[in-house]
């Protein structure tokens, strides 16, 4: 299972970005093999159609499961619609937090 | 003129496929679509794949029971129409949104969807934890519209006619006026 993040750097000791469309960077978390990707957002620097575009984005690389600060009202019917799970944390963390939350294991 | 309010209708996701098209005709049928508005593909779904009643499908469409079954209606008689004149489906267009179900993680403190509400939320999908709440439906919760694909055809099914349009006429003139019937 792939966990898409959005992050404001590129290392474990970044924040979840709360932006969803213009994050810094997409982490892709791999369940299965442990893999972590930090991709740049391309989408960031459009002019409209961020969300959208970013959208598109992750769920070209079949992610099931999306974290972020927030989702606008555009982002969730999209994620809805493909079935992908949305997380939205509230509180300042770390992708490393989040990456340890996801495997149980605090 | 009295201008018909339109309710969103709610949906359960898109389809598996943004159409079907026929194969072996004889003659060579011209290159024609009958174009089947996401609204009624979900009628069809809820009545003759889920087998719920009408009163039932209304309720989860959101919508009241004489507007579902004119829309069950007209996807019918558009999916017979295809069936017998040999025409390509495309699925696409209509007036929906789609909606999940959201809940509450009290142990690490986040807000999770679940997109399928055929499956029951049994954990938190970020920390495992089995401590959740759901978050009941309110009033306020405003639906919205997928951007691209089905903003195009907004005013479509305002038009019976629909499925006879032709190529992407429709698409100026739907631009915008969705909105203001909302
Ligand atoms: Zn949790």
């Amino acid at each position: 299972m792939k966990v898409a993040i959005t992050s404001t750097g590129n290392s474990l000791n970044s924040n979840v970005d709360s932006r969803f469309g213009r994050c810094s960077y997409f982490v892709i978390y791999d369940k299965e093999t442990e893999a972590i990707e930090f991709i740049p957002n391309q989408s960031q620097k459009l002019t409209e159609g961020v969300g959208t575009s970013a959208v598109e984005f992750l769920l070209s690389r079949n992610i099931s499961m999306v974290v972020s600060g927030e989702f606008g009202s555009k982002i969730k019917p999209m994620f809805d619609s493909r079935k992908v799970t949305m997380i939205v944390v509230k509180e300042p963390k770390t992708i490393d937090d989040i990456i340890k939350l996801i495997n149980h294991k605090k | 003129m009295k201008r018909r309010v339109r309710r969103m209708r709610r949906m359960h996701s898109l389809p598996a496929v943004k159409g079907f098209s026929p194969f072996g005709s004889v003659q060579n049928l011209e290159d024609k679509t009958v174009y089947l508005l996401l609204e009624e593909y979900e009628s069809i779904r809820l009545c003759d794949y889920d087998m719920i009643t009408h009163q039932e499908a209304s309720v989860i469409m959101g919508i009241s029971r004489p507007t579902f079954t004119r829309i069950y209606a007209s996807a019918r008689q558009k999916v017979a129409k295809a069936f017998v004149e040999g025409l390509k489906i495309s699925i696409e267009g209509g007036k929906v949104y789609f909606d999940s179900d959201w809940y509450h993680c009290q142990s690490c403190n986040c807000d999770f969807s679940n997109p399928d509400k055929t499956t029951e939320v049994k954990s938190c999908p970020l920390c495992g934890s089995k401590s959740f709440t759901h978050y009941q439906d309110d009033e306020s919760k405003s639906p919205e519209i997928v951007e691209k694909d089905l903003e195009d055809c907004f005013n479509s099914s305002e038009n019976r006619r629909h499925g006879r349009r032709k190529g992407k006429n429709c698409r100026e003139n739907i631009q915008g006026k969705g909105r203001n019937l909302v």
